[in-house]
């Protein structure tokens, strides 16, 4: 009785602190979004951010976006040959991507790559009272490094999601044809008669919500950090496990709602 | 005038402020002195609202900063010019935009300008043509002087010091000893500064103030607190081991 009464004290506790976590993460995000509205508009700032997560990040997107798509030919070609339906690889393939493994793939790279160093900078600029000179200075630390982070994840994931998304089919078309030998003409058919533009749209928005997640959670764990060092690699670890988390669970809502 | 009325504050059980009472004087260069770990920085960050009191005022031309919001602080806060203990200087940006910032941020100045103004900023603490490099490259004491160089850019009436001279050789002391005399007189400012340097705090001083156990123990022009009786300032001038500063 008494452990089960322990048990369920830590189990309160730990939910009221993360209640108290998504509580101030969307504190945050409110003011992000006032900030974000107000002039004057910092685009070097923005344009910064976006070629840190954007345009670095390109090659990382397309050698696990080519990979993904290769595997996934290679699965389903296993699995759809056992009742002859081998044509239907490349709108599995295609289908795969564009709804759900583009968009997820892509974010978790970008938050191993991006959301981590966002929290580690954000620390960093922490502990070294970086961030206590912008508030002398009267300049407010949100609109100055979380804004630009915010507004170039929101939109560098999908634009890298498309990336992603090409890649992938272009590397399952490479499996499923030159290593499989499955028509070209059958396997490029069934995608464009089963794949809707809807598909991509739809896991385009899904990138642009875990572009918004992946920075929202590195800069409020970098902003938030305490304690020196220790401190910006315990925000930066957080970061990465809460976001992933995060984008994995909302993803499940997104396709509820979107498909 | 900055006034500091029976200020508390902890950090978890720690009391570090302990009912401090302090007035600075207008256009005068206040010299807070105390043991390491004393809670100067501390208090210094009360001044300008970065860390709020426990309980107590901190009142700044009569107007009580602990209980503004964050638009009526940062009002304030355009008044002020800090140097941090370590400087805190922007390490993503160069030496120059460093310095830019609070011009950039707060002025309508040109670009020509305000590339004028760093040089002539970077100047006076004896940092020529450095404006490209990068903190990280920079030695501990000429980031300092950089640090300084941006807490007087927009030449603020207030100016708060976190130990300007520490870590600095003889030569460099003095100049910037003479930097915030010089800068002080012409502009008419108030400067309030951190300092362990007994030579510093003599030569800069007007008025000098000891943090003891968390309270203004003495505060007083430099002939006072140097001829003081008091045996904490005793042993703090005379740097002894025996005294009521307890070394752990
Ligand atoms: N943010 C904080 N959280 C917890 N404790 C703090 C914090 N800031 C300061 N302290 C504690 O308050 C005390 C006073 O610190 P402070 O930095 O003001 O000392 P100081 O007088 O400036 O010393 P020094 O001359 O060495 O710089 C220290 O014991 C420190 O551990
Ligand atoms: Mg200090």
């Amino acid at each position: 009785m008494k452990n089960f009464i322990t048990a369920l004290d830590l189990l309160g506790k730990t939910m009221m602190r993360g209640m108290e976590e998504a509580g101030s993460i969307a504190v945050l995000f409110v003011s992000v979004v006032a900030w974000s509205v107000r002039p004057p508009f910092r685009l070097k700032d923005i344009v910064k951010q976006m070629e840190f997560v954007g345009v670095r990040s390109i090659f990382l997107v397309v050698l696990t976006g080519t990979f993904i798509g290769m595997v996934m030919a290679l699965q389903g070609y296993h699995g759809f040959r056992m009742f002859g339906a081998e044509s239907l690889v490349g709108s599995t393939v295609a289908l795969g991507m564009t709804r759900e493994l583009g968009p997820v793939i892509t974010a978790l790279m970008i938050t191993g790559r991006c959301g981590s160093a966002m929290a580690a900078e954000l620390g960093t600029m922490r502990v070294t009272e970086q961030i206590d000179a912008l508030y002398v200075m009267a300049a407010n630390p949100v609109k100055h490094l979380i804004v630009p982070r915010m507004i170039a994840a929101i939109i560098m994931v999908p634009m890298l999601t498309v990336v992603s998304d090409f890649v992938g089919i272009v590397g399952g078309y490479f499996v499923g044809v030159h290593l499989l030998h499955i028509n070209s003409g059958v396997f490029m058919a069934n995608i464009t008669k089963l794949v809707d533009l809807n598909d991509i749209y739809n896991g385009l928005v899904k990138a642009a919500v875990f572009g918004l997640i992946l920075s929202l959670i590195g800069c409020y764990k970098g902003f938030n950090t305490k304690g020196g060092a220790e401190g910006v690699g315990r925000a930066t670890t957080e970061s990465v496990v809460l976001s992933s988390v995060a984008i994995l669970v909302s993803d499940y809502f997104l396709t509820a709602l979107m498909f | 005038m900055i006034r500091l009325i029976e200020v508390h504050k902890s950090f978890g059980p720690q009391k570090v402020l302990d009912g401090l009472n302090l007035e600075i004087e207008r256009g005068k260069t206040t010299v807070i002195i105390g043991r390491s770990g004393g809670g100067k920085s501390v208090l210094l960050k009360h001044v300008i609202g970065l860390l709020k009191p426990d309980s107590g005022q901190v009142l700044i031309d009569g107007v009580d900063i602990t209980k503004l919001n964050d638009r009526e602080l940062n009002e304030i806060r355009k008044k002020f010019g800090m140097l941090f203990q370590e400087a805190a200087l922007f390490d993503s940006m160069t030496v120059g935009e460093n310095v830019a910032f609070p011009l950039r941020e707060h002025t309508k100045m040109k670009e020509d300008e305000i590339r004028d103004t760093v040089a002539e900023r970077l100047r006076v603490v004896g940092l020529k043509g450095v404006e490209t490099k990068m903190p990280s490259e920079l030695s501990g004491g000429m980031r300092k002087r950089v640090g300084l160089a941006r807490a007087i850019a927009l030449r603020p009436q207030i100016v708060l010091f976190d130990e300007p001279t520490t870590g600095l050789d003889p030569v460099m002391t003095e100049a910037v000893n003479q930097l915030i005399m010089d800068t002080q007189r012409s502009f008419d400012l108030t400067c309030v500064v951190i300092s362990h340097d007994v030579q510093s705090i003599f030569r800069i001083g007007q008025k000098i103030a000891m943090l003891h156990e968390g309270r203004i123990i003495a505060c007083g022009t430099p002939d006072v607190i140097e001829t003081s009786d008091n045996p904490v300032i005793r042993q703090f001038l005379a740097g002894s081991i025996e005294g009521p500063i307890k070394i752990m």
